[in-house]
């Protein structure tokens, strides 16, 4: 028998980035909101301080910040006809868990999505015609535009404190920023971070081929900076144990450094830490949520009743909760009906290693997680895609994050794996090789989607999530292509040797690629083809909204962050501004 | 493994070892003295121990590159992992039903990392005899060498365990082992990490990150040296990051920002 708690006027599921956003809104309303968050509670002192968080075997390879596989994995597929096996151990994406979720370990690489890309579908078939589109890739519109998203990203970059330059502002073509962006109303909150050598010998080298350099949004923060709540950043040190470590020095964005802290001072929040939602309950017509039912730290089982609840967890756990509750319609890849689990997609991530001669010192380890330099000539759709039979691109850019030695040990190609002729190789190439990342969009696919698998289950016995996917063709092409790109500029840097990795399929779990997992409880103006509307609330029972880059309805080239937040906070805005004073639907059907 | 097989090797690596470091800056004596200590290993027994020992000494040797595996604990920091929570199984989903599967859905064998060592080591003790007639460990370098790449490079049965499965886990745990922080008991002294020119556990390079090119020569820095001054607690600690008195903790946990440092 559940415990009954107190009745909430709000519950958060997940106290990460979305949660701590949503939670500061709604108390700042007048809210009582109760945030529940699977993992431990955790802050910059103690939990991230140095030496110990300077440990590379027991952060980046053991994963001690990441979702415990041993209680709570998902079923992974390349097709339907195939048997979904668990991921036993996590690789090709790693989901955190823990207060301030996955910001806690991300590297910061702040980008907006351009106007293109939330008007992808329109818009390609506006410029190419309507049969350029294979029938089984099913992009979509995102039902908002760059401007209505423009002032939510500037609030979100403000609250970060995010370091770049503007290449596009209030309207004019500003030098040295990103000629590609749509306008944006201010100019970055901190100026760029200083440049490593390798991202300058990029710079160069693009500029040389034409192409337009700029320096990677970073939310590692080139100088202290205050934020509008009153927090505190400090400029970041570049240590180089960035993405999958908290940072110890306030330097990196995240709930801890940006929010949290005055979000937990507020007597209307109480966090609940060690709490497992199992699943949103519903009223008998099952319209409207009633609350949550979790499992504490205790193994209790407790029912928390709320008017109003928030599903901000990472991507694949809010589509499992969607799922597990049973709300909305599941997706069905042969008839396409049904519309929770429809457009997973991923990254279409590939690199190219350039090896330099020996007297080029590129010092891997003087990185931060977001420095670097990149062009956007082939993001989006800012290319013609016309002769080259694929939609979508990627950035290419120098953005090494670390040289921690057990990841981080290039050998040129044909290189033996061990033994004396890769040790020698080993130390020839560690401190004189360059990567650059070729970070390329995902379409969405008719046969990629999420269901729950009917045989594994999770330490609570609750049905593990189940992933079909493969790379489509559309994304294996540009991927080929656009690595070609980084290739030759990798050539230009001076390289005498570089090597290309392009994104072959099958899809395998068995190599890091990336955790940009997105899609499955997409928003749109459509219900029948959408799961939240393009205010993030559920169109099935409209007092719960889904916020996260399970929103996405496929992938863009640039990493998903600043547009998780900036839609947080304009689910925030709509529900403060709109829903508070006249619960039910915020869009007619 | 016999006592006397067991020095000769230990000092056919530390020949090697004394020649690396001979040409890096402040080798020490007493580093040197550490590896005349007796390994011990308290999840292999002898006979795995000898097969590990010298299995790594081929995966990463000593040469004239500088000290190899053996040189660097590489065989008692797999001891130590397979001993504790990793070999046990920490952090691997480990319910069934158990299949095959595609080579993209990764592992998915029933076994802990401690069970699969123990059952490959187990059927290579068998299996090398039968293809070698000897043990592992008494082989030439080159025969070694050849029995290792048959491992990698075929799907034998090792009383269970596939041996391109058993390989790959050898070789992960052999590099996990030769460049981590030395407090896991590999890379000992440092000596992957000089080796390659990694400074370790440095928590600052902003005033040398824009002088490019420049050549690091500081000594690295481990988990351990926090003594040295250079890693240390922030200096800055943000007033809002404790909450105020008042702050409601609830039944299920505190906020950790209430303990303070």
């Amino acid at each position: 028998m559940a415990t009954r708690m107190k009745e909430a006027d709000a519950v958060l599921v997940g106290v990460g980035l979305v949660g701590t956003i949503l939670g500061r809104e709604l108390t700042r309303a007048g809210l009582r909101v109760v945030g529940l968050e699977r993992g431990e509670p955790r802050s910059t002192v103690p939990d991230f301080q140095g030496p110990q968080m300077h440990d590379e075997l027991r952060y980046a390879m053991r994963y001690a910040l990441m979702q415990d596989t041993a209680k709570e994995t998902v079923t992974f597929r390349n097709r339907k006809d195939q048997l979904a096996l668990p991921v036993r151990r996590w690789n090709s994406f790693l989901p955190g868990t823990g207060v301030g979720g996955a910001a806690v370990h991300w590297n910061g690489q702040t980008y907006r999505f351009q106007d293109s890309d939330f008007r992808m579908r329109t818009r390609t078939e506006e410029r190419y015609g309507k049969d350029f589109l294979a029938p089984e890739i099913t992009i979509q519109d995102w039902g908002v535009s760059a401007q209505d998203m423009e002032p939510h990203y500037d609030r979100f970059e403000y609250l970060l404190g995010v370091s770049g330059k503007a290449g596009h502002l209030q309207g004019r073509k500003v030098a040295g920023g990103n000629p590609f962006e749509d306008s944006r109303s201010r100019e970055y909150p901190t100026p760029p971070m200083k440049e490593p050598y390798g991202s300058a010998m990029f710079r160069k080298a693009a500029e040389g081929l034409g192409y337009h350099p700029f320096p990677q949004p970073s939310a590692n923060l080139s100088q202290p900076y205050t934020n509008p709540e009153g927090m505190t950043l400090n400029t970041c040190m570049f240590c180089g144990y960035c993405e999958r470590f908290g940072c110890e020095h306030y330097a990196k964005s995240s709930p801890q450094t940006v929010l949290l802290p005055v979000l937990l001072k507020d007597e209307r929040f109480e966090l609940r830490a060690n709490c497992q939602v199992q699943r949103i309950n519903l009223d008998s017509d099952g319209k409207r949520a009633t609350g949550v039912t979790y499992v504490d730290g205790s193994g209790r089982e407790c029912e928390q009743p709320a008017s109003l609840v928030i599903l901000g967890s990472f991507a694949l756990n809010n589509v499992r909760m969607m799922l597990l509750s049973g709300i909305g319609k599941p997706y069905d890849p042969e008839s396409g009906a049904g519309t929770v689990g429809r457009n997973y997609a991923y990254q279409t991530t590939s690199g190219a290693q350039v090896f330099f001669e020996r007297n080029v010192n590129i010092n891997p380890f003087m990185r931060s997680g977001a420095s670097g330099t990149v062009i956007a000539d082939f993001v989006s759709d800012n290319f013609d895609h016309s002769s080259l039979g694929f939609v979508g691109g990627a950035y290419i850019g120098e953005v090494m994050s670390h040289g921690r030695p057990i990841e981080f040990h290039p050998t040129p190609p044909d290189t033996p794996a061990w033994g004396s002729e890769w040790k020698k190789a080993v130390i020839r190439h560690y401190n004189h090789t360059a990567s650059l990342n070729v970070h390329g969009s995902s379409v969405a696919a008719r046969s990629n989607y999420l269901d729950l698998d009917p045989t594994y289950r999770d330490a609570w016995g609750q049905p593990l999530l189940r992933m079909t996917f493969d790379f489509p063709e559309n994304d294996i092409r540009m991927s080929a292509y656009l690595t070609e790109r980084a290739v030759e500029i990798g050539r230009a840097m001076g390289g005498k040797q570089v090597s290309g990795s392009p994104r072959k399929g099958p899809y395998s779990v068995t190599k890091y690629q990336t955790t940009h997992n997105t899609g499955g409880t997409i928003m749109g103006a459509d219900p029948s083809t959408s799961v939240v509307n393009p205010f993030l609330q559920s169109w099935d029972v409209p007092n719960l909204f889904v916020i996260g880059a399970s929103n996405f309805p496929q992938n863009a080239s640039y990493n998903p962050t600043d547009t998780v937040g900036a839609l947080a906070y304009r689910a925030a805005e709509a529900i403060v501004q709109r829903y508070l004073q006249s619960p039910g639907p915020l869009v007619q059907t | 493994m016999d006592d006397s097989r067991r020095s000769f090797l230990r000092n056919a690596g530390l020949t090697a070892f004394a020649t690396a470091q001979a040409a890096v800056p402040g080798a020490r004596a007493a580093q040197e003295a550490k590896q005349d200590l007796p390994a011990t290993y308290i999840f292999f027994n002898e006979q795995e121990a000898a097969f590990i020992d010298a299995a790594t000494a081929r995966l990463i040797p000593a040469d004239d590159a500088g000290p190899g595996a053996r040189e660097a604990g590489v065989p008692q920091y797999i001891d130590r992992q397979l001993a504790g929570a990793w070999g046990a199984g920490e952090r691997l989903y480990r319910s069934g039903p158990w299949h095959a599967g595609e080579p993209t859905q990764g592992y998915q064998l029933p076994h802990t990392p401690a069970e699969l060592f123990r059952k490959a080591l187990r059927g290579i003790a068998q299996d090398v005899r039968k293809q070698r007639g000897a043990d592992f460990e008494a082989l030439s370098e080159a025969d070694q060498d050849a029995y290792l790449t048959s491992l990698q490079d075929e799907k034998r049965d090792l009383d269970g365990v596939p041996s391109d499965v058993f390989f790959a886990t050898l070789l992960e745990a052999t590099l996990e082992g030769f460049f981590s922080d030395p407090v896991y008991g590999g890379n000992r002294d440092m000596v992957s990490w000089k080796m390659i020119g990694f400074p370790g556990a440095y928590a600052n390079y902003y005033h040398l990150v824009d002088r490019h090119g420049m050549a690091f020569d500081q000594p690295p820095v481990g988990l351990a040296d926090d003594g040295r001054g250079r890693m240390r607690l922030h200096p800055m600690r943000m007033a809002a990051d404790t909450p105020a008195p008042g702050t409601r903790a609830s039944h299920a946990g505190a906020h950790g920002g209430e303990k303070g440092e």
